[in-house]
């Protein structure tokens, strides 16, 4: 049968599988490395989850508080992440982001601006300064169009050297890879099918850099397209990676819980940040009793103070509406389950009596067209509805933090963006995403770039190995006796929302991990009516198998970690653990079970830990950690010179 | 609250289809893309439909519904009668490829043809200054979702696949405006170039593109309408040209000039005005091309005669000011397109070394 299909068959130097920030600008590094490069997205070219970030791209640049700089960033990502943390990762980050974001410049992207001329930069949950460039409520879009149009520049380029557009830096739009496909140990290749047309292809290339972002569509209220199915998580097991992290999924507070259709539409951070407040049912702004111990020094105690920060931030504290995410969501799951939600569920965020309605339209206008368009809200007039929804997965593919190459026993895998883990620890601050999109999608793609110069001959791609790929792809087509893929999808969606979601206990956890076994049975034998062009059922089918391999992770990981911190909450072990600070759990998968793996996380350079005060460390570390802090850098206690 | 609504739904492919009746629940609150959903998961699996957000800020899920382009994700049902049918069909400009998702490759061909942002050598990245009152009129354009409903509905090539090659359409009009109000682009021939290349001159100001545009871009007033403005001041008035000839060589130009000539009274165009009218319009590519090459530069050069400008010296062409439907052409309203090149109100400007 394999022998009678198609294959279509491309070589390429360097393959990036994702067109979102972090795929783009590996892509535009590897082309400037002068790489053959491939783009491969599933959707349209400019289409990705990247588009839909709103509040902004953090970076210590202090154009607006002059005493930011990357240091402080580097405190707070760690904060954030509650010390679990990549150190590496999260200290490139804060070095670098200045200049990805300056860059940016250079490629025709338009930031707001302050008076005398420099990017803006806005307040964002915890970040100690105004920190995130922005655009509006559309950076997202920005980043994306900007980088598109970098590629397109390049593209240009190439036309009048080489007479093609396509000579070497080429975008496959609505392509789906389904399998990557090795030479022993190393990346040889990746398969996978034209959404428009159903046909086969083959890339064969050297290195693959995933970027195909995040997991949220195994969640029913989620933020997330039909795009994050986990797809990179999955071809990274599958080729022999492994994932880290898993367990740490965000939850942002404030989705939209009304109307109905529109649930899990967020709602921008920075409606907080600009003046928005949380309340309950009886018109109580109850963030105020939710502050924990850690944060206590930096947030406001009365309404007076925080109303006080927004004029004055150098001498007031700032309002508890601020806290990481995780905070408030936690937060305002514990309003909703104590009987004072709103109507639907969730809580209201209230901008309204709070801002004129000039300076709402004029501040938040993307948001206040949504609302207005979308639900027929007007936000400047009502407070909104909002409630919790699963929004970034801070898991993903265990990578060097300086190259981006994955771990495990492959080699020529590379990974950046959200796919990949690490960077954020167990939460991510808003804003941190586009950034580490690009600093780590430019070192992946330049990484990728100089693998693939250094092999001595190119991994070849065995017969075998297509055939089964094109096998696997076509079976759901051929059975006729299985279960809709739409069925399978809600039912794992029920499993995840409902057993592994925000606030995780033993037994559900346990009750999910058998019933994902269930279904990974029945997601064997699913079967998808209709041809094999744009079929979005076969799709789905298709994307199920990932869905489910990294639910499983997710399910197992949160099962093992007896703690609660950042994006695991646990109701049976409902405090941090110093002890499980020094613990990374890394997925691995063993033929087809996912398989546990216990590791150490690496310490801290004794400069960087030097940036904390001990006081703060001594909230997340063992005794014995503090003891080799002491000894590390003996005039602890002056070293923050806040 | 929930009711059985009837839709019906192209379905077919590049071979042909037609359009399917279906029954679907509908609940309060809703938007198409959900019913469109909720088919998919019920009787039409393979249903084909593109969308990504939800929200209305990616662009993916254009389609038309009741004969107008829209975003499916942002088009509520309350905004349709309890009784009424809603039809849903793929984008008609575009080649279908299967129900209703369509071929919208054009876009992105045009998209790769128009000059990208060219920045200047000597500012270094991080050093780049701006006043938010300067980069405001670029980001008006950079909100652009490239959902293509402006493309679509744009009648130079609606139902005229012949103009395709020759039209860029206004989602790259406003691209060559943003670039062209851009306060450090160094390419100083956007409209230029937008008309010679883009074929903004095929553009005859009917607003529609403004009318669909989800994301209110004032694509007509704020992007085309000043880029056909500056494109007059710069290349086709005569009065200018000379201004800026004798500026640069402080010297008086040496272009004979006739007399006999003025004001040549070509008949007043019966068929502008109207929404989807092509006033003012060339549909032959090839007349274009002609007109630009097939010029005799040894032509004795006709009485530059003043453009009707108003007191601020600009041309009357605010669509809110004007007296009709869609705003004049720029050329003058007794002009009739495409213009024979032998009346052609055009110097060379290096016609003196002929
Ligand atoms: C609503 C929302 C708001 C957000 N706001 C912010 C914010 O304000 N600030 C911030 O920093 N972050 C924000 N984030 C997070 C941030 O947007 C994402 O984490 C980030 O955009 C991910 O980028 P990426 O490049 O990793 O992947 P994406 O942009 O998601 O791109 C993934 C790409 O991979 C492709 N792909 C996936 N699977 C395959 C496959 N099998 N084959 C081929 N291609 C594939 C997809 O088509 C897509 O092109 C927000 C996220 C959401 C959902
Ligand atoms: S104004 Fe009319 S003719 Fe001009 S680009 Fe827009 S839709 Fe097309
Ligand atoms: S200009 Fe408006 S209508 Fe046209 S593609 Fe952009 S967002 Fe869509
Ligand atoms: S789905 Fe993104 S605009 Fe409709």
């Amino acid at each position: 049968m394999t022998t009678t299909t198609r294959i279509e068959r491309h070589h390429y130097d360097v393959v990036v599988i994702g067109a979102g920030g972090a795929g783009l600008r590996a892509a535009i590094e590897a082309r400037l490395a002068g790489k053959k490069t491939a783009i491969i997205s599933k959707s349209l070219f400019g289409k990705a989850h990247t588009v839909m970030a709103e509040g902004g791209a953090a970076a210590a640049m202090g154009n607006v508080n002059s005493r930011d700089n990357w240091q402080v960033h580097f405190r707070d990502t760690m904060r954030g992440g509650k010390f679990l943390n990549n150190f590496r990762m999260a200290e490139l980050h804060a070095k670098e982001s200045p200049q990805r974001i300056w860059e940016l410049e250079t490629y025709g992207a338009l930031f707001d601006r302050t008076k005398d001329g420099k990017i803006s930069q806005r307040n964002f949950g915890g970040h100690e300064y105004p920190r995130l460039a922005h655009v509006g409520d559309r950076t997202g879009l920005e980043l994306i169009r900007t980088l598109q149009q970098k590629i397109v520049s390049l593209q240009q380029e190439d036309q009048r050297e080489h007479g093609s557009y396509d000579a070497r830096i080429r975008v496959f739009s609505e392509t789906t890879i389904t399998e990557l496909l090795l030479d022993g140990d190393r990346i040889a290749g990746a398969f996978g099918y034209y959404r428009e047309s159903g046909e086969f292809v083959l890339f064969e290339a050297p290195a693959v850099v995933l970027a195909t972002g995040g997991v949220g569509r195994s969640y029913k209220v989620t933020s997330n397209s039909w795009e994050y199915t986990g797809d990179g998580h999955a071809l990274a097991l599958r080729a022999g990676a492994t994932l880290i992290n898993m367990e740490f999924l965000q939850f942002h507070p404030t989705g939209m819980v009304w109307p109905p259709s529109v649930k899990g539409i967020l709602v921008t951070e920075s409606v907080r940040g600009d003046g928005g407040v949380l309340r309950n049912s009886e018109g109580k702004r109850f963030m105020f009793d939710y502050v924990p111990d850690v944060f206590r020094k930096q947030y406001a105690e009365t309404e007076e103070e925080a109303d006080r920060w927004y004029t004055d931030p150098d001498n007031n504290r700032r309002p508890p509406e601020l806290l990481p995410r995780d905070e408030v969501a936690r937060a305002i799951n514990s309003e909703v389950k104590a009987g004072r939600g709103s109507p639907a569920g969730g809580v209201f965020l209230d901008i309204a009596s709070r801002r004129s309605g000039d300076e709402i339209r004029r501040r938040l206008p993307s948001m206040y067209h949504q609302f207005k368009e979308l639900a027929d809200v007007d936000i400047t007039a009502e407070p909104m509805e909002v409630g919790p929804t699963c929004h970034y997965v801070m898991g993903g593919v265990e990578v060097d933090p300086d190259s981006g190459a994955a771990f495990g026993h492959v080699r020529g895998l590379f990974a950046a963006g959200e796919v990949s883990g690490g960077m954020h620890g167990s939460n991510r601050l808003g804003g941190n995403s586009l950034s580490d999109l690009l600093v780590f999608g430019k070192r992946a793609g330049g990484h990728a770039a100089s693998y693939a110069d250094g092999l001595p001959a190119r991994p070849k791609v065995a017969v075998a190995a297509v055939e089964a790929a094109v096998e696997t792809a076509l079976a759901p087509l051929q059975r006729d006796t299985g279960e809709s893929p739409y069925t399978l999808q809600q039912d794992l969606q029920a499993v995840m929302g409902d057993l592994v979601g925000i606030i995780r206990r033993e037994g559900e956890l346990e009750d999910a991990l058998s019933r994902l076994a269930e279904l990974r049975e029945r997601v064997a034998k699913v079967s998808a009516a209709g041809g094999r062009r744009y079929n979005p059922g076969w799709h789905l089918a298709l994307d199920l198998r990932n869905m489910l391999v990294v639910s499983e992770c997710t399910a197992k990981a949160a099962l093992e970690r007896q703690e609660s911190r950042g994006g695991h909450t646990r109701e049976d072990y409902p405090a941090m653990e110093p002890k499980w600070r020094q613990v990374n759990l890394v997925c691995a998968l063993d033929g087809d079970t996912v398989r546990l793996i216990r590791k150490p996380l690496p310490k801290m350079r004794p400069e960087l830990i030097g940036l904390f005060d001990r006081a703060e460390l001594a909230k997340y570390l063992t005794d014995e950690e503090l003891a080799d802090f002491d000894a590390l850098v003996p005039d602890a206690g002056e070293a923050d010179n806040r | 609250m929930s009711a059985k609504r009837q839709f019906r739904i192209w379905r077919g492919d590049e071979t042909g289809g037609d359009l399917q009746d279906y029954m679907v629940e509908v609940n309060e609150g809703e938007v198409v893309l959900d019913i469109i959903h909720r088919l998919q998961a019920t009787d039409a699996p393979d249903l084909a439909c593109r969308w990504n957000c939800k929200a209305g800020k990616c662009g993916s899920c254009s389609m038309e519904i009741n004969g107008k382009p829209r975003l499916g994700c942002m088009t509520r049902m309350s905004t349709f009668g309890d009784e009424e049918t809603v039809t849903v069909t793929p984008l008609r400009t575009f080649p279908v490829i299967r129900d209703l998702v369509t071929d919208v490759s054009f876009n992105y061909e045009k998209a790769r043809e128009t000059p990208a942002f060219a920045p200047p050598e000597d500012v270094a990245p991080g050093d780049y200054r701006m006043q938010q009152v300067d980069v405001e009129r670029s980001q008006e354009f950079r909100k652009c979702i490239e959902c293509f409903l402006c493309q679509t509905v744009c009648h130079v090539i609606r139902d005229h696949d012949e103009n395709k090659q020759a039209f860029s359409g206004p989602r790259y009009f406003i691209r060559a405006a943003e670039l062209d109000m851009h306060p450090l682009d160094t390419r100083t021939d956007r409209k230029e170039y937008a008309q010679a290349e883009q074929g903004l001159g095929f553009c005859n100001i009917t607003k529609c593109c403004t009318e669909v545009c989800p994301e209110h871009i004032k694509i007509t007033d704020n992007g085309i309408i000043p880029m056909k403005e500056r494109v007059v001041d710069r290349r086709y008035d005569p009065l200018v040209w000379l201004g800026s000839k004798i500026f640069r060589r402080g010297e008086t130009p040496q272009t004979s000039v006739t007399t006999a000539r003025q004001g040549s009274a070509t008949p007043p165009s019966t068929s502008r005005g109207g929404v989807h009218s092509h006033a003012g319009g060339s549909h032959d590519p090839q007349a274009e091309a002609q007109a630009q090459s097939g010029v005799n530069w040894h032509r004795e050069v006709p009485h530059p005669t003043a453009p009707a400008v108003d007191d601020r010296g600009r041309l009357p062409l605010t669509e809110l000011t004007f007296d009709r439907a869609a705003a004049p052409s720029p050329f003058g309203d007794d002009v009739t397109f495409p213009l024979p090149p032998e009346h052609l109100n055009f110097a060379h400007p290096e016609q003196d070394k002929h």
